[in-house]
């Protein structure tokens, strides 16, 4: 288990770094993001009031969205260089590589989200302040979710020739089910009159899909990259 | 588990692409010391089987042999004892040589990374740049690291592909010199090239490769490219 987690950090570590030289992944998945949800202020706010409801649907959609650009992003830098291949010739378990390839994008997920989040509660007048632990863990578990399906996806598709198009075709049917536990969930704490036990239904649903999803992924990580 | 070998044993090999067949029960064997040229036009399935033998392509049928071991048998140990140079170099372009051999060193579990690291740039006389991020190197310097990060783990197999793309006299005479080297060290080596004339007299066997079969070498001429287009072109 050590070298699992020693493995992972190793590789958390390198895509951190790379990152930090470039800011190639965050900065044009926040811009994507914002742009989303600039454009659905200008669409669905009138006279300083927006539209009833639309603000957790708002932040997951510009999620879904800038989350597949940063997944395509980081795996075609993997590409470029056959990086991808070197990191699973290593001596290591292919598993650990595919779980530190799912820590470093889900870093500079939320780091999109510390920005999108305040963004969106300022623009749609949102209470992101009402439950802030329990909106933090929605996005945390829904984001997991995401990822964790989006990491194997990318990663199996990187030597694809239609892997841009074909990322989105296969991410998000399969991902639907977390999208809509994040949107309701959401929506549960935005609302007029909060509903903070539907939201932590909705968050145990999230957790679930989490564990469904990461333990298949690290499950299939070896078979679909070798063969 | 110990995975070290000192023989590599292909037999019968094939790697199905859909109804395309891109290695066609290909059989060969490799012995310390040995450095194995695969030759051949391109699509013939030189990569393919340099994927496979890195373990990071299953074949469709037969199976390859690592001493008595074989990739399933001897996982991540086994990858620990091979060592590639892809076409495409295996190093991240923002880091710097010295990052990229000490994660590619620690990802090899190697106890003092760092060191090896070093030595390893000393080795390919870039230690004034190893500071240096490596998108800013000529083809030959990064030859030059990718190289010494394939071979940072002392592996027994080294795998090259395409290994003198790009690279002026100087960079390939050191190139060759640096085989050499490792030959006497008792590494295997088998590299996929086109380069026929670098590589004549330095190889021990020459696998030439055609429509994903490997052919019978034509033994009557002299040079390694008169052998090649007598076979390629005589089969």
């Amino acid at each position: 288990m050590t070298g699992f987690l020693r493995v992972a950090w190793l590789v958390v570590q390198k895509d951190l770094r790379v990152e930090s030289r470039s800011f190639e992944v965050v900065s044009t998945t926040l811009f994507f993001a914002v742009t989303v949800v600039l454009i659905f202020a200008f669409g669905l706010v009138r006279e300083g009031r927006p539209a009833d409801d639309v603000a957790a649907a708002i932040l997951w959609i510009a999620l879904a969205f800038s989350g597949t650009l940063a997944l395509g992003r980081t795996f075609e830098r993997e590409r470029q260089s056959e990086t991808l291949r070197a990191l699973l010739m290593a001596p290591a378990d292919r598993p650990a590589i595919y779980a530190g390839k799912l820590a470093g994008i889900l870093v500079l997920l939320l780091l999109v989200e510390a920005v999108l989040v305040p963004l969106v509660g300022l623009l749609f007048q949102a209470p992101i302040l009402r439950y802030p632990w329990h909106l933090a863990g929605l996005l945390l578990a829904g984001t997991v979710g995401f990822s964790a399906v989006g990491t194997l996806f990318a990663a199996m598709l990187v030597r694809a020739r239609s892997r841009d198009v074909l990322l989105p075709i296969l991410l998000y049917p399969i991902t639907v089910p977390v999208m809509i536990a994040g949107v309701r969930g959401t929506a549960a704490l935005f609302q007029a009159t909060p509903d903070e036990p539907l939201a932590r239904y909705w968050m145990a649903l999230l957790v679930f899909f989490d564990v469904v999803f990461v333990t298949l992924a690290l499950w299939t990580f070896e078979p679909v990259m070798t063969d | 588990m110990s995975a070290d070998f000192s023989t590599l044993t292909v037999e019968q090999l094939s790697r199905h692409y859909g109804r395309r067949k891109a290695l066609h029960r290909v059989s060969l064997t490799c012995e310390a010391g040995d450095i194995v040229g695969l030759l051949g036009p391109n699509g013939a399935g030189k990569s393919t089987l340099l994927a496979i033998l890195a373990t990071v392509l299953a074949p469709s049928e037969g199976r390859v042999r690592y001493g008595a071991h074989t990739a399933a048998s001897g996982g991540a140990a086994l990858r620990g004892r091979i060592g590639m140079l892809g076409h495409d170099l295996f190093l991240y372009p923002e880091l710097t040589a010295f990052e990229n051999l000490v994660f590619f060193g620690k990802l090899y579990g190697l106890a003092d990374a760092e060191a090896s690291a070093a030595s390893a740039l000393e080795r390919a006389g870039l230690r004034d740049r190893a500071h240096d991020a490596v998108a800013g190197f000529s083809r030959g310097m990064r030859q030059r690291v990718a190289l010494e990060r394939a071979l940072l783990h002392a592996p027994r197999l080294l795998l090259l592909d395409e290994p003198f793309t790009g690279l002026d006299q100087a960079s390939t005479r050191a190139l060759v010199d640096r085989l050499r080297e490792v030959q006497r060290a008792g590494v295997m080596t088998v590299l996929a090239t086109h380069d026929l004339d670098t590589v004549d007299g330095v190889l021990t066997r020459e696998c030439i490769l055609r429509q994903g079969r490997l052919l019978q070498v034509d033994p009557s001429g002299t040079t390694l490219r008169d052998r090649y287009h007598a076979t390629v072109h005589g089969a």
